[in-house]
């Protein structure tokens, strides 16, 4: 669906206005329920036992005591699950993930899982199950995982990508590269060079929400799944895979979900209980515990990364190349890739080469946490850019303001750009005054870049208007942070009518056609696409209704502000149908009033922030406070501005946590030492100031209203922003996230010390 | 292992139950009373979703037995509304957008409230400091803060 141009200077009834959200009143009051605020009659308790090695092989299991002990109601390992996932490797490897078949591959890869009457018994059961392992070499660290002499994590593995099959296996799974031009000739043309490398550490999406879910597999073959997260058709489609049943009969309901920010994109547990569920003949609750929630779910890739970016005096990029490895955990992913996609996404260059390396390592499977990929190569880029400009003598926003891509720029990744946000961004915090207050000593400032591709995907909204005339709207896209409003607001908008007239549902996977997950930032973008087209095919029903009524030609009745309006002198007469009147009438017209729409929302509009951050930072301790901090971002347009303003919010808490603090710390054993609150420490709201925030609004001209999705790009320069102020606070460069007090402090002493 | 009986206060309601002597009040709360606008998020005490007022005191539900609450006076979330009358501090949470995902807002509600009841002015500093023990990922906690210095102004106006 193509921007219509009327909207950029129409003036929005509902879209804009900040209300507040039709499931707030639940979530105050305690009311709503989350994954593991489910229960079911007869339910059982599940738990999964977990590897305590980061690589063993498993010679043999033994549940033969568990299965005695009074209580105990079902016992699985890997045998239970069968291998269904005929040749599709990466389903085999989602299975592998959820149950260890041949060897534990990770410090807390489920081994097994019982179901008991009760918790007590559950973990009494666990401790009766006897594994023999056989200890294997392991490795954590991504650079580490590259070296020939490294332990191989699966020999079967063979480097794609490379010019010619590797004869060896490898625990590097592809190499992949981007770019255009001759980065060569274009170093030869620059004044000046900067070259570095850096490091960032492993993160978890740290959700307040532990994986949880519901599981009940009937004896004639139907299932119901409850269960946190961002996407119950997907979950839906790989449980049904890998156990062997046909979608249809699995209906998977969405809880309200505690947070994801793309760790609750892949399934974990699910599979697992509904095994549990269908041996045991009773419905199985299987909640993760937060230290199993660290140490098998969903971290960020660990990173190592190498920059080259050359200048002409004049501020002129002439040629960046990057060279980006990324953890994947012990299975391929593409985590590099995009990294290697988005590096460089920010510039206009005419040479330009990104390649990537995606790293097996003895870690949980990296799965997606937040424009995954980009905070970390944006980290890598945008300091390199900082040092740059620092050589040149120029100001960090001129020399980017000088590079930035534009409508028209081919971007580092291939397709051209449309009306972009950069060049934008970047103005704004120019002329921000922030970026004109004065500093103190011990503080820096930082600025930095960011962007994000944004997703569309397949999509399906269902309208319906009671009799009544309140409108239903049934949305297959998880809400993860207030998308109901958002699109009531579309809905709204568009048949004019009240926000109020409209309540918007999640509906669950029997109900409605296939959704795409609530990832890439699609939520609002791409349902309220949807909800628009849904709405427009139940404004010409009640076009045709109110002909009906009025016993004239549906092409004399147009629609406005919410009701149906008799065109034409002859009509003259007819005065106007409001919603509400035709819905009362329905029943006698032809019956229900509804739209529905099925799309695949393409033409997602790239997105790109600019962040500033004041940073202190302590020359003895090498502690840091956040002092200031201002996110300017493109949202396309504002549907609800006040949760738009919470996602850039949001995601530059999350990446200040990221750059100053968070980090999986492993021991030389391969064990994870820090999988609790405690020891991961994310930031609480003592560490932080007020969050400053621009709204822009560039019309992605791929959407009736001029819609960007925004939830993502906010993680991507605080990384970056953070690094340059603590680098300019500190008088030395920092090349390794995240920033803790010794690294800082290292930093310092090592500079003091020439 | 047999039950221990427990008679308590539960939002100016006498409950009794038989739990375990070893079960947190966490548990109690949310599988045995049906509460679960009491979260857990981590049941180590770092999180704060499980917060409960117990006698007046802030405390971590999963750090409290269920046995522990005999003869004693708690507060869940549950109990904040008069009514369909909200709390002003949960009125401020929705018109703020306090919240995002909305998990950790009953942990949120009842330290606000807490902090609210025994410093009824608080600067920004010791709201950010009263409410240090409670976990937020979606907010970067803007929007909290200010929601609670709203309903700390209505509050006192009240």
């Amino acid at each position: 669906m193509n921007f219509d141009p009327r909207f950029s200077t129409r003036n929005f009834a509902s879209v804009g206005t900040r209300p507040i959200r039709p499931d707030g009143v639940d979530k105050v009051t305690g009311r709503a329920r989350y994954g593991a605020d489910f229960n079911m009659a007869g339910q059982l308790v599940g738990r999964v036992l977990r590897s305590p090695h980061a690589h063993a092989t498993i010679r043999k299991i033994d549940t033969s005591k568990a299965e005695k002990l009074p209580g105990v109601k079902a016992v699985i390992t890997a045998a239970d699950l069968s291998d269904l996932t005929d040749g599709d490797a990466a389903m085999y490897d989602i299975l592998d993930n959820c149950m260890a078949r041949t060897k534990a591959l990770y410090d807390g890869h489920a081994v097994a899982a019982v179901a008991a009457v009760d918790a007590r018994t559950a973990r009494q059961a666990l401790k009766l199950i006897e594994v023999d392992y056989e200890l294997l070499p392991h490795v954590t660290d991504v650079d580490e995982a590259m070296k020939h002499s490294a332990p191989l994590i699966n020999d079967a593995i063979f480097t794609e990508g490379l010019e010619e099959k590797p004869v060896k296996p490898s625990n590097v799974t592809k190499r992949s590269q981007f770019g255009h031009g001759d980065v060569h000739q274009g170093f030869g043309h620059a004044d000046f060079i900067v070259e570095r490398s850096f490091k960032t550490e492993q993160t978890h999406q740290g959700y307040i929400e532990p994986h949880a879910c519901v599981a009940s597999v009937s004896s004639d073959g139907t299932a119901d799944l409850w269960v946190c997260t961002q996407g119950h058709f997907v979950y839906r489609q790989h449980c049904a895979q890998l156990l062997g049943m046909e979608a249809s009969k699995l209906r998977v309901t969405s809880s309200e979900i505690g947070g994801g920010f793309g760790g609750k994109t892949h399934v974990w547990a699910e599979p697992v209980a509904l095994a549990l569920s269908r041996k045991a003949g009773r419905p199985v609750k299987l909640v993760m515990t937060r230290d199993e929630v660290f140490r098998a779910s969903g971290p960020t890739s660990a990173t190592s990364i190498d920059v080259k970016i050359g200048a002409r005096k004049d501020g002129t990029i002439t040629a960046a190349e990057a060279t980006l490895r990324y953890s994947c955990g012990p299975y391929p992913g593409s985590w590099a890739e995009i990294g290697a996609m988005t590096a460089f996404a920010c510039y206009k260059l005419e040479n330009v080469k990104t390649v990537g390396y995606e790293v097996l390592v003895n870690r949980p499977k990296t799965a997606a946490y937040r424009a995954p990929s980009a905070p970390m190569a944006a980290f890598a880029v945008e300091s390199a850019v900082d040092e740059l400009a620092k050589e040149i003598g120029m100001d960090p926003v001129d020399f980017r303001i000088r590079n930035a891509a534009q409508e028209g720029t081919r971007s580092s990744y291939g397709p051209v750009y449309g009306p972009i946000g950069i060049g934008p961004t970047l103005e704004a915090v120019k002329n921000h005054p922030h970026m004109k207050a004065p500093l103190g000593k011990n503080q820096g400032r930082g600025m930095a870049c960011g962007f994000w591709f944004n997703f569309g995907g397949q999509t399906c909204t269902d309208l319906n208007i009671g009799m009544d005339g309140s409108v239903s709207l049934a949305v297959g896209t998880v809400d993860v942070g207030g998308s109901r409003a958002s699109l009531s607001l579309v809905a709204a908008e568009e048949l004019g009518i009240a926000y109020e007239q409209v309540k918007a549902i999640v509906a669950d996977t029997s109900s409605l056609g296939y959704n795409d997950m609530t990832d890439g930032s699609r939520g609002t973008f791409s349902s309220s696409m949807a909800t628009i087209s849904a709405a427009r095919n139940a404004i010409k029903v009640l076009r045709e209704r109110a002909a009906q009524m009025w016993d004239i030609a549906v092409d004399d009745v147009v629609w406005e502000q919410g009701h149906a309006v008799a065109k034409g002198e002859k009509h003259g007469n007819l005065g106007k149908l409001s919603l509400k009147e035709i819905a009362a009438a329905s029943g006698k017209t032809g019956g229900p009033i509804a739209g529905h729409s099925e799309l695949v929302a393409d033409g997602a509009g790239v997105s790109f922030a600019t962040h500033i951050c004041d940073i202190e930072v302590d020359p003895e301790t090498g502690a840091t406070r956040v002092l200031r901090y201002t996110v300017v971002q493109d949202a396309g347009k504002a549907v609800h501005p006040t949760y738009v303003e919470g996602q850039y919010q949001g995601g530059a808490a999350q990446g200040i946590g990221w750059a100053l603090n968070e980090e999986y710390i492993y021991g030389k054993d391969g064990r994870l030492q820090n999988p609790g609150f405690l020891d991961y420490r994310i930031p609480v709201c003592s560490d932080l100031p007020m969050i400053d925030t621009q709204i822009l609004e560039i019309p992605n001209p791929n959407h009736p209203y001029g819609v960007r999705g925004v939830g993502e790009t906010s993680i991507v320069p605080p990384l970056a922003a953070i690094a340059n102020a603590v680098s300019n606070a500190a008088g030395v460069r920092m090349s390794h996230i995240p920033m803790s007090p010794p690294r800082i402090l290292a930093a310092i002493e090592a500079e003091r010390a020439g | 292992m047999a039950g221990v009986a427990v008679s308590t206060t539960i939002n100016g309601d006498s409950v009794e139950y038989l739990c375990q002597p070893d079960e947190t009040l966490l548990d109690v709360l949310r599988d045995r009373l049906g509460l679960t606008g009491v979260k857990e998020g981590c049941g180590t005490g770092d999180c704060g979703a499980c917060s409960i007022i117990l006698d007046d005191r802030l405390v971590c539900s999963c750090l409290v037995l269920g046995a522990e609450a005999e003869g004693r006076r708690v507060e869940t979330v549950e109990g904040m509304a008069h009514g369909d009358r909200l709390h002003p501090l949960q009125q401020k949470f929705l018109e703020h957008a306090a919240l995002q995902c909305g998990i950790c807002t009953p942990g949120f509600l009842i330290a606000a409230k807490d902090l609210l009841a025994k410093n009824p002015d608080p600067s920004e500093e010791e709201i950010r400091f009263g409410l240090a023990g409670n976990l937020c990922r979606c907010t970067g906690y803007d929007k909290i803060v200010r929601a609670v210095q709203d309903a700390a102004n209505v509050m006192k106006g009240a």
